[in-house]
């Protein structure tokens, strides 16, 4: 080492009598290494246990060593550089290991600064060192606790959907107190701007759709009903399913972020004491605009994602698109059109109203609005996917 | 104006103010005159803008009466609440602009709701009101694109835009330096002296206690409630409470 000896934190201990004289020397900083208690002790007390028998060998006498430890001075040597929390734990530990052993703990050599450090420290520690809270170890409290959250989350939801309706009736009597403005505003920023992602996503779904189906319909030779599966799997499910999911990242999210920031910025309240309603003013006209919007994005994802499995078609199986077209048109009707629209406007009621309601419910702080959009986009996914089912069988049961 | 005088402004009565858990402050009872200047004061956590939340019907008290100019807020069916709301306009803390609006929309939103007047008439109320609070010609700024103390003046113009008969104020000096703090102090003081606005002033900023307080209550996080009410210099000097007459003098000059 060619540090400098005052650059460590060092301890020199020297037994005299039942004393224990410890001396700090050298720089301690709390972001070095420094000496720990029981190692200077166990070092000097090692000394102790080794020293009689040097002792008698040389003078035959007895030791004088053999009484117990009962005073410990500690002092700061000449050369210490500077000192700061490190030391004040070294104290801390000397002071405890001295009550545990009956010995007296001699601090008075020591500046008047790190005798006040030690004795707050003692009486910080009394208070108790704080620790995060244990969890619940009980299954069964666990449990119930989990189920009461759910239940409450069950019930603001209830609430918040209830609150729309009752907002939305009023909008209906009295359609000129609607935002229209902030509505429009909204759907160009769902619809119009959304138009390229949903564009190229759609593309994409349907090329994909289109190889996937290739692979089954060479084999049985029936290349034409490529057509077919497209037109239906686009106009159906996936058109539908795969805006909404972008639309639940692109706008869900925004919805949860802009209303979460305004509710810690107080905004919202200064709307309740305004005598407006938050779910009037600021919810009804986003869910309005992407209620919208939805169908409308679906459509324009329908007629992407056919021109999509019509470029695979065309390269791919060697299909005129004069006969795709023709092929599709011959299979898919007003009902595979409806049930398509019909989920478009569910799903985008769900995206809004998730987005929204974790807006409305996030905590005051940045972390809280970080995870209202979160929350709004694991919603959305998840009523989605819940809704598409249930949508699966009842346009089944109604024969669509 | 149409009410008899001796009617106070706002009586709170065995209020309980809490969010579910333990009672944040219980039985808390007091009432402003009219047109007084009205200081809610104490330390910090003691529950001044737990009381303030409560007094506007943000968040709903679990027993006792809040009672605005003789008719009861807290008893008030929703609709008539709703009415209530506009016999006061809050000041919040951070100003608590909307963000998306300009300082002009921001003004002009609770006269688009609740007043039958025109464009022209909304812009040139709009423009009174900046021009009170020394805001004039701002009206097409972004809250983001003002300074601290400028989003306050103008939350306070947008709290006046209704001419409410009260105003709260949720800490108007909080985040100010002195000058734009003592500046806000006059401007309350104008508003009270023009309008007759009552106003209610939450805060523990001591220069404007004693600058522009008439009378104030001192709240206290382990009595729960109430421990003074009065004058502040005459409660700074002959407050039998020592926490009262502690905290009005910073602790200093003890007798």
């Amino acid at each position: 080492m060619t540090a400098p000896s005052t650059a460590v934190a060092r301890v020199e201990a020297r037994l005299e009598g039942d004393c224990l004289h410890v001396t700090l020397g050298g720089r301690w900083r709390i972001t070095q290494a420094r000496p720990m208690w029981p190692e200077v002790v166990a070092d000097a007390l090692a000394g102790v246990r080794d020293y009689p028998r040097v002792a008698h060998g040389r003078a035959g006498s007895a030791s004088p060593f053999a009484s117990p430890l009962t005073r410990v001075r500690l002092r700061f040597a000449d050369d210490l550089a500077g000192w700061d929390s490190a030391l004040v734990l070294f104290v801390d530990e000397a002071q405890r290991w001295c009550r545990g052993h009956d010995a007296f703990c001699d601090l008075a050599a020591l500046p008047e600064a790190v005798r006040a450090l030690a004795a707050q420290m003692a009486s910080a520690l009394e208070a108790g060192v704080s620790a995060p809270p244990a969890h619940p170890s009980n299954f069964l409290a666990a449990l119930g606790h989990r189920a009461q959250t759910a239940w409450h989350e069950t019930l603001e939801i209830a609430a918040f959907v209830g609150d729309c309706v009752l907002g939305a009736a009023l909008l209906a009597r009295h359609p000129r107190k609607f935002r229209w403005r902030d509505c429009l505003s909204e759907m160009q920023q769902c619809g119009a701007m959304a138009l390229p992602i949903v564009g190229l996503i759609s593309f994409l779904v349907g090329v994909t759709l289109a190889y996937t189906g290739a692979i089954v319909l060479r084999q049985v030779g029936g290349d034409i009903w490529i057509a077919d599966i497209i037109g239906l799997a686009m106009v159906r499910e996936m058109a539908a399913v795969m805006t909404a999911v972008v639309l639940a990242g692109r706008t869900g999210a925004a919805f949860a972020a802009t209303l979460g920031n305004m509710k810690s910025g107080e905004e919202l309240d200064a709307f309740v004491t305004f005598g407006i309603r938050p779910v009037d003013f600021l919810v009804l006209p986003r869910v309005v605009a992407l209620g919208l919007m939805m169908p409308l994005l679906a459509l324009y994802a329908n007629a992407l994602g056919m021109v999509g499995g019509l470029v695979v078609a065309r390269s791919v199986l060697g299909i005129q698109p004069s006969a795709y077209w023709v092929e599709m048109l011959a299979h898919i009707d007003l009902s595979d059109m409806s049930t398509g629209m019909i989920k478009a406007v569910a799903f985008g009621l769900i995206v809004g109203l998730s987005g929204c309601l974790r807006g409305l419910q996030a905590d005051r702080s940045a972390a809280g609005v970080g995870r209202a959009a979160t929350s709004a986009v694991v919603t959305a996914l998840l009523l989605l996917v819940i809704a598409d089912a249930i949508f699966a069988v009842l346009f089944n049961l109604l024969g669509w | 104006m149409s009410l008899p005088n001796e009617i106070p402004a706002i009586e709170v009565a065995a209020l309980e103010c809490g969010y579910g858990g333990a009672p944040v402050l219980t039985n808390v009872t007091f009432s402003v005159r009219r047109g007084e200047i009205f200081f809610v004061i104490g330390g910090s956590g003691c529950g001044k803008s737990t009381l303030l939340r409560h007094l506007v019907g943000l968040h709903e008290a679990s027993s006792g009466t809040v009672t605005f100019f003789g008719e009861s807020f807290t008893a008030a069916a929703p609709a008539r609440r709703r009415e209530l709301l506009r016999t006061f306009g809050v000041l919040y803390q951070g100003g608590a602009l909307w963000s998306s609006l300009t300082l002009r929309e921001n003004i002009a939103l609770p006269l688009e709701e609740y007043t039958p007047l025109s464009r022209v008439e909304r812009d040139e109320l709009v423009a009174l009101k900046l021009g009170q609070v020394g805001l004039a010609g701002a009206g097409e700024k972004y809250p983001s694109e003002l300074s601290g103390g400028m989003r306050k003046r103008a939350a306070l113009a947008r709290a006046l835009a209704l001419d409410p008969a009260i105003v709260f104020f949720d800490e108007p000096s909080a985040g100010l330096d002195p000058v734009t703090s003592r500046q806000l102090d006059e401007l309350i003081l104008r508003i009270r002296d023009t309008l007759g606005t009552t106003c209610v002033v939450v805060s523990h900023e001591l220069a404007s206690i004693f600058a522009i307080a008439d009378r104030l209550i001192m709240l206290d996080r382990t009595a729960r409630g109430i421990i003074a009410e009065g004058n502040p210099r005459e409660l700074a000097q002959h407050s039998a409470d020592p926490r009262v007459r502690e905290f009005l003098t910073r602790g200093e000059n003890q007798t």
